[in-house]
């Protein structure tokens, strides 16, 4: 089993999330993260899906999902040529004796603190997966209270765009 | 490992506006004239190209006016609340509105239509309760890709999400078992909806789509003109194979020394019946037909080998798994054709066409994926097989051919009439189908009965044989006669059906006795759920737990007084010197539909048979009877 990235080009229309994700959970995908927002176009929504499958099922399910009416397109993004961004809230202990150490860990991933408290601070940090993992590791030890996290969104690098095509053609 | 095949764009595929093996309903639609509706406000606005007649009327007119621009004939429905402002129009409509019994009835109608006529089936419900008993033929239809629309009541939209009485959400509930789906949002948008939902039902794979319509949305004051523009961006089916991989397939065909054309439905649906007959006569190779192609390809037809698949012929099967290439068309690799799938065909290089390119190496890893309507690819293949054989490669079959003889002479279909002395199942179905001929159209229901009736019964030519194969729908058979009955008036339709079956959905016979439609049942009534009787006596060591229906041991229900109750002729046969006249008797009776009760014994089996998860060489011929394959044969 490998991760993938799947960049899902959708029409902005009610109910499609719910097809894309019915989908996945029907042919028993598990889907590790998702992101939808839309794109330049605001008739188009794209969906962004992490998920855990060898490459046989993995394309099993992407053809079905070009069939579903309303997907427009779908390109799975590597890692090596993308950029994939995620973001995390993380709320940590940090009283008077641990605000300092907190700070410097935040500074060294180049995280930024969003909120203050007396005994905790609230930061903000986006990047990959890895990243994200990292600083959650070094938060650890003084105590995570809260976090939230978003689904991965990806983008590929250069100038070539995935929607140009699909939006000559709608 | 390889990496997944992701299509770049849909828009990379080959163009699909070339020749449309059917006319779209839009260009029907085209050349139908709306007529102005009673209450309607009609004016006329000039565009440059052509007047656009442009009209204010209500949800509800609007969309019996889209199914007239249409071309629909007939619908089968059930009205309630939710529903009803569209019956109002119904009323005075030229669409045929058949009043059913129950709204499974309405949708098996809705794909015998289909089924029998190659145009699009529809059926009518209201919200909530109405909508949900649509649910089992829709998923039927999913399965077995019959193009029908399905148009739901839906309460108000101010209501919906409250939990309104006959509140369901039945776009969310069809989501997985419909091509696509609608809830209707503004009345403006009904003519384009109803649109695009014929034209997807009927284009690329076929398949039920559902419009799901708010009451306020029906009774609420639009704008109608027809044609609509269809805005589907990303929906664009492959009709025209690529000719590289024709080429590919065409050298693999004229090189293979042991080949079998493995036909699915898709040929039927595609209308490919006789350029597959030209192919097959052409490069001489086997035919095995699948439960959902029996009649694309004559059976008379010394090439065919008959059905393959878990009650297939011992000829197909043992042909599919010596075979060196498999040429599958329109077909799926369903597991009641493959058995064991990693023992399925083990020595076969596939190539695959069909219409779906999610059906090419879902089950079985094709060599050469050819993605296009049946049709085409049959035609193409045709003109590049040709040209390989003028280039003078043409393997010699001779071989194969007297192997598949040998095997085929050895183990025909037949059956030993049962030691009690009673009726045989198999001789009434053999007799019905010789006697009905090859231009009845025959419809089955789903079990042993079923089985029989693909295999003893000659099917000659397309669309005469209409039943339920991926879901397995017990019932199906009543109401989808009645459907094809209705689409195809002048020929005769017989019913077979279990007893069981019968009693799922005979309410229907009403609604033909009422509405002048004349269908022919014939119930092979052995008291029993025949075919999970057969598993209980093999693989659960006759323990008959909850299959006996008591239709024998108390005659309840009288099937002979029930067809009377339901206003058609019945009849009843128990012996063989019976059969012929009892069947004559019910093709005379052309004024009612006909009932015939055959009481046959409770023992017989469907042979041969694959178990359920075993291998394909696993088949039995007989019970403790496995056919002697000699492993040099090949």
């Amino acid at each position: 089993m490998s991760k993938h990235t799947l960049s899902v080009l959708v029409e902005n229309k009610p109910g499609v999330l719910a097809r894309v994700a019915g989908l996945f959970s029907r042919r028993g995908f598990n889907i590790d993260s998702l992101a939808v927002g839309e794109t330049e176009r605001p008739d188009i929504s794209r969906i962004t899906i992490v998920v855990n499958a060898e490459d046989s099922p993995l394309e099993q399910v992407t053809k079905q999902l070009n069939k579903l009416v309303n997907v427009l397109k779908i390109v799975e993004l590597e890692p090596g040529n993308s950029v994939q961004r995620q973001l995390l809230l993380v709320k940590v202990r940090a009283d008077r004796s641990q605000r300092s150490q907190v700070l410097e860990t935040v500074q060294i991933f180049r995280a930024k603190v969003v909120d203050v408290a007396a005994d905790a601070l609230t930061i903000e940090a986006t990047g990959t997966a890895e990243k994200i993992e990292a600083l959650l590791r070094d938060l650890e030890p003084f105590g995570i209270k809260e976090m939230v996290q978003s689904g991965l969104v990806a983008i590929g690098r250069g100038s070539r765009s995935i929607t140009a095509p699909v939006l000559r053609a709608a | 490992m390889t990496k997944p095949a992701i299509k770049p764009e849909k828009t990379d595929k080959p163009d699909s506006s070339g020749p449309t093996k059917q006319p779209s309903p839009l260009t029907v639609a085209a050349g139908a004239r709306p007529q102005p509706a009673a209450k309607a406000v009609t004016k006329v606005v000039e565009t440059p190209s052509s007047p656009k007649v442009i009209e204010t009327v209500t949800g509800a007119q609007a969309l019996v006016r889209s199914l007239e621009s249409l071309g629909v004939e007939v619908m089968f429905g059930i009205p309630g609340g939710a529903i009803l402002p569209a019956y109002d129009p119904i009323f005075d409509s030229r669409v045929r509105h058949i009043l059913v019994r129950h709204e499974q009835g309405a949708g098996h109608a809705a794909s015998g239509y289909a089924l029998a006529t190659g145009k699009v089936g529809v059926c009518v419900a209201t919200s909530g309760p109405g909508a949900t008993n649509l649910v089992t033929p829709i998923a039927d239809a999913y399965m077995d890709s019959v193009p029908i629309v399905a148009i739901t009541g839906q309460v108000s939209r101010s209501a919906i999400g409250t939990d309104a009485f006959q509140e369901a959400d039945i776009r969310g509930i069809t989501l997985p078992i419909t091509k696509h789906n609608y809830l209707v949002q503004r009345p403006e948008d009904v003519p384009r909806i109803m649109a695009e939902a014929f034209h997807l039902a009927s284009t690329g794979r076929p398949g039920p789509v559902l419009v799901d319509i708010p009451k306020d949305v029906l009774q609420a004051r639009t704008e109608f003109s027809w044609p609509p523009t269809i805005e589907l961006p990303g929906y664009r089916p492959t009709l025209q194979p690529h000719g590289k991989q024709i080429r590919e397939a065409a050298k693999l065909i004229a090189s293979a020394r042991r080949p079998v054309l493995y036909v699915g439905g898709g040929v039927i649906k595609a209308g490919a019946s006789d350029a597959l007959r030209r192919l097959a006569e052409l490069t001489g190779a086997p035919v095995v037909t699948t439960l959902m192609a029996r009649g694309a390809f004559p059976d008379s037809h010394p090439q065919h080998l008959g059905m393959p698949g878990m009650h297939g012929t011992v000829g197909a099967v043992y042909a599919l798994q010596k075979a060196d290439l498999l040429v599958a068309l329109g077909a799926r690799f369903d597991d009641r054709v493959t058995g064991r799938l990693d023992t399925f065909a083990p020595h076969a290089t596939v190539i695959h066409a069909d219409i779906d390119p999610a059906e090419i190496g879902k089950n079985r890893v094709a060599d050469v994926p050819i993605v296009g309507d049946a049709r085409y690819v049959i035609e193409e293949l045709i003109t590049a097989v040709a040209a390989e054989h003028k280039a003078g490669h043409k393997a010699d079959l001779t071989d194969w051919w007297r192997t598949l003889d040998d095997i085929r002479g050895r183990y025909p279909l037949g059956w030993e009439d049962p030691p009690d002395g009673t009726l045989a199942p198999q001789y009434v179905i053999k007799r019905l189908g010789e006697i009905a001929g090859p231009d009845t159209i025959y419809v089955a229901g789903v079990g042993q009965h079923q089985m029989w009736a693909s295999q003893f019964i000659s099917y000659e030519k397309p669309g005469t044989w209409l039943n339920s194969g991926g879901l397995g729908t017990m019932g199906f058979a009543v109401p989808a006669a009645m459907g094809a009955k209705v689409g195809r008036p002048d020929a005769v339709v017989w019913a077979i059906d279990g007893d069981g079956c019968f009693q799922m959905t005979n309410q229907e016979l009403a609604t033909c006795a009422l509405e002048g439609i004349p269908i022919k049942v014939a119930i092979i009534n052995n008291g029993n759920l025949g075919m999970v009787r057969q598993w209980q006596t093999l693989f659960y060591n006759e323990r008959y737990s909850n299959t006996d229906l008591g239709t024998h041991k108390h005659r309840i229900p009288d099937f002979v007084k029930l067809a009377e109750a339901l206003g058609c002729t019945g009849l009843r046969c128990e012996t063989a010197e019976d059969v012929d006249r009892t069947i004559e008797t019910a093709m005379n009776i052309n004024d009612s539909p006909v009932v015939i009760d055959f009481v046959v014994g409770k023992d017989a089996m469907v042979w041969p048979m694959v178990p359920a998860g075993t291998s394909n060489d696993e088949i039995m011929f007989a019970r403790g009877v496995r056919p002697v394959f000699d492993e040099d044969d090949v």
